[in-house]
């Protein structure tokens, strides 16, 4: 017995935009997320503390995503964290009532990104936080990450975050870009179809210019200096394969760090249920394979939005609304949908260009394992060095079952968030293997870390279903 | 022409991997053929209980073997020795708890019954509400997930090869040869042991072999690091709990509950609905449990025959090649059943008898 038509995983863009479409049509909608609110890590909601901060165009897009969410009909579930899922499909949740499960024939998962991360020697001192989380601090908590920031890594999240912050009053001591200039330049004929957001950029550009900041383009942190917290950082050049080279580095002064090379799609949910999946690079990695309206090789199962490939906010409500549209016609209901979802289809193609161009841009080349030293920690719930893991590669590891396997890398509470792609690239410098031969982690529930107590809740010994004893 | 190996391998987890080693001390030219990779199946998943009041009583013999030789491996492959209990939490279990040990105990298991004031003494977290429990000194764990890297030096050690991410799609005989047909060639062999586990009754067919194996898909957890709760292996009385907790303070919970998927489908899922009372009786056997955060639920497949007993033996009307799975209780009896299985492919009579899959096989075409 289903409770829905369709569930959402995500309020973002993607998922917001798919439940509006999916109840314009009549369905019955359920959407389920973490956060406290609608509207994603993009749209994300300023906590209600932060009644006094300036609103900008972001924030007005996402309350008027959250208003017309909210006057659409579907059923969010906010505060609820997706831990199990099985196809047909079961959701299991935990939230602050307890625990929900809820059923529906068809599932759009809309469950965003999640950033790439890349080891340098200090990244886990505290004081170093994720270009991706350095945004959720400025956007719903309205706090800089510091008073002197190194802004560093890859990819367009690095002049949004530092923008961002010299906006908020704070100091960018500097930008370091991994890619060199010319990366950017390869990339102007994709941007040039979306002049209104190349102009964005170049309004981040213009404010980081106007206060001053230094931008080193095809360098990279080569060490986070400090004991208790950070103090300083060493930055040196990268040649275009990301390999640091020569000796020109400088340290420069800083207490804080926000360090990130670009979002990879989040794809436990597909993985979980046994979706196929490609790789990707200029979508940021592996991807669900789907047909044109975003069916997985799961019948039912729909992406949508940057888990789908990144590319980028504009991109991701056509995509909600064009999976929305599949969800309907498999399901037999809402008539003749072709011609509109032909239209979204084309819009979604064409803004999809300027993000996933952001995305490659953000992308490290094989090379980039050289950045991360022997003695660096790549997997920190285990507190595994490079120098570990490669030993264990060396020993035979070849895929990163086996690196878990051997040495318990992403065995802790992260799952591989954090290290997977250390981890994988790290074989792949050892092997030669490109990313896509070094292949997926596999997905467990639950899904996030579950207290024991969350998951079976009250019970009675008596009641337990305990089969027949195995044979003596 | 490919080279001739004496022994040809396919299943590179524990019984196939301790059976080349046998062989190829013995002097055969082995390999080792492997769909993923070295220990990446059950071998590599289970949760890595080394307990014999778990263990079928017409297997204790070789579960004893088995205890000691994963006591040799020790650290390579995390041996702990730390006894273990067995719970009985109603009158019922009791009695059941009772009826199996003592037929465990005249197997050779040293099992005691103990009491529960002795239970609370001996582990001071676990719930008050034991009525019966049984002891065994002999009983711990060892890390199922360095199966692989284990088994990987000791078969460079005597010069058996490896061949990983290398399924086998059809085997032919030629010339009193077996040729394996590989994505990357063919493998040629004078003898050939399926020892494959789940994926027996697939490759037996590709003998004309008629195997009579499911697969059972058994399910484990494993919790973050907390404070230490319990030092021994915690069991219950009808077998469906395994709980200890490692040195690094994560705690395995297992008991085979079941998931979903088979062999066939490629792979296994975990089932909500099973997990929850594994879970469960968990906590009830630990309440201070309650706070630790499960990290990962998993999967994977224990092969079986009906009677629950070994194959292992000569392949019913085909020479030279041999089957060897369906070990109930095949990660601590594995290293064994293999060793003696890798002396019978040498012309050598086991230490103890092996179990002949002759019992089901009907159907044996010459290949």
């Amino acid at each position: 017995m289903s409770d829905y038509d369709l569930i959402v995983l995500g309020a973002g863009p993607a998922g917001a935009a798919a439940a509006i479409k999916a109840r314009s049509l009549g369905l019955s909608v359920a959407v389920i997320d973490e956060a406290p609110a609608a509207g994603g890590q993009v749209y994300r909601a300023p906590s209600p503390a932060l009644t006094a901060t300036q609103p900008d165009a972001d924030r007005e897009k996402g309350d008027a995503l959250r208003a017309k969410l909210a006057a659409s009909g579907a059923v969010l579930y906010a505060n609820h964290r997706v831990w199990s899922l099985t196809s047909g499909f079961s959701v299991i949740a935990i939230g602050p009532d307890g625990p929900l499960t809820l059923e529906a024939p068809s599932l759009i998962v809309a469950a965003g990104a999640i950033e790439r991360h890349i080891p340098v020697t200090g990244w886990t001192l505290p004081g170093v936080i994720g270009l991706a989380g350095a945004t959720v601090l400025l956007k719903a908590h309205g706090v800089l990450p510091g008073r002197r920031v190194v802004v560093a890594g890859s990819g367009p999240l690095l002049l949004l975050v530092a923008s961002k912050i010299v906006a908020a009053g704070g100091e960018v001591a500097a930008v370091v870009d991994a890619a060199p200039h010319t990366g950017w330049l390869a990339r102007a004929g994709a941007m040039l179809a979306r002049p209104d957001l190349m102009a964005k950029g170049a309004g981040w550009l213009l404010a980081l210019l106007k206060a001053r900041v230094p931008i080193h383009s095809g360098a990279a942190i080569r060490t986070i200096h400090g004991t208790d917290g950070v103090e300083a950082v060493t930055i040196g050049p990268v040649d275009r394969d990301w390999r640091p080279v020569g000796d020109a580095e400088r340290t420069i002064a800083a207490d804080a760090v926000c360090l990130g090379f670009g979002l990879l799609p989040a794809t436990e949910v597909t993985r979980l249920l046994g979706a196929e999946h490609r790789y990707e690079p200029e979508l940021g990695g592996w991807v669900p394979a789907v047909d044109a309206s975003l069916q997985t090789s799961v019948p039912g199962l729909f992406v949508a939005g940057d888990g789908a490939g990144v590319r980028g906010a504009d991109a991701a409500p056509l995509s909600g609304e064009l999976a929305a549209l599949g969800v309907i016609s498999r399901l037999g209901r809402g008539g003749d949908l072709a011609r509109e979802a032909t239209k979204i289809a084309t819009d979604w193609h064409r803004s999809s260009r300027f993000g996933a161009a952001m995305s490659a841009l953000a992308m490290p080349p094989p090379g980039a394992a050289a950045m991360i030293a022997a003695e660096t920690t790549v997997c920190r719930c285990e507190g595994l060095s490079r120098a570990k893991l490669d030993a264990a590669i060396a020993a035979g590891a070849r895929t990163l079952a086996d690196l878990k396997a051997t040495t318990r890398c992403g065995m802790g509470p992260c799952g591989g968030r954090v290290c997977g792609e250390a981890a994988a690239m790290l074989i792949g410098a050892a092997t030669g293997w490109d990313r896509a031969t070094v292949g997926q982690p596999s997905a467990r529930p639950p899904l996030r870390p579950v207290p024991l107590a969350a998951i079976t809740g009250a019970f009675d010994y008596d009641n337990l279903p305990i089969p027949a004893p195995a044979p003596l | 022409m490919s080279a001739l190996y004496d022994l040809a391998v396919i299943g590179g987890g524990i019984l196939g991997s301790a059976a080349a080693c046998r062989a190829a001390e013995g002097g055969m030219r082995t390999i080792v053929v492997e769909q993923q990779t070295l220990g990446s199946g059950a071998s590599g998943v289970n949760a890595g209980t080394l307990s014999l009041q778990i263990k079928r009583v017409k297997l204790m013999p070789y579960a004893i073997k088995g205890h000691e030789l994963w006591e040799r491996a020790g650290e390579r492959v995390g041996f702990h020795k730390t006894g273990g209990i067995t719970l009985a939490f109603n009158q019922r279990e009791a009695e059941l708890l009772h009826e199996r040990m003592a037929l465990k105990r005249e197997a050779g298991a040293p099992i005691e019954l103990i009491t529960p004031a002795r239970v609370a003494e001996l582990e001071p977290n676990l719930s008050r509400q034991v009525v019966a429990a049984s002891w065994c000194a002999e009983d711990g764990y060892a890390n199922a997930s360095l199966s692989g890297a284990y088994y990987r030096t000791l078969l460079d050690t005597v010069g058996v090869d490896i061949r990983e991410r290398t399924p086998v799609t059809a085997i032919d005989r030629s010339g009193g040869a077996f040729e394996l047909a590989t994505p990357t060639g063919t493998i040629r062999a004078t003898r050939l042991l399926l020892a494959c586990g789940a994926w027996l009754k697939a490759a037996g067919a590709l003998l004309g072999l008629d195997l009579p194996v499911r697969a059972r898909v058994n399910t484990v957890s494993v919790t973050e690091r907390g404070p230490a709760l319990v030092g021994t292996v915690i069991g219950h009385a009808t077998g469906l709990l395994t709980l200890k907790q490692k040195p690094n303070g994560s705690v395995l919970i297992g008991g085979g509950w079941q998931g979903t998927g088979s062999p066939d489908e490629g792979r296994s899922w975990v089932d909500p609905t099973t997990l929850l009372p594994n879970l469960r009786l968990a906590m009830f056997a630990v309440p201070g449990l309650d706070r630790f955060r499960v990290v990962r639920s998993w999967t994977g497949f224990e092969a079986n025959v009906p009677d629950f007993y070994p194959l292992a033996g000569a392949a019913p009307g085909i020479d030279n090649a041999f089957l060897l799975g369906c070990v109930r209780g095949g990660y601590t009896i594995g290293p064994y059943i293999g060793t003696l299985m890798g002396d019978l492919i040498l012309g050598h009579e086991p230490e103890l008898p092996l179990f002949d899959p002759g019992r089901f096989v009907t159907t044996a075409a010459a290949a």
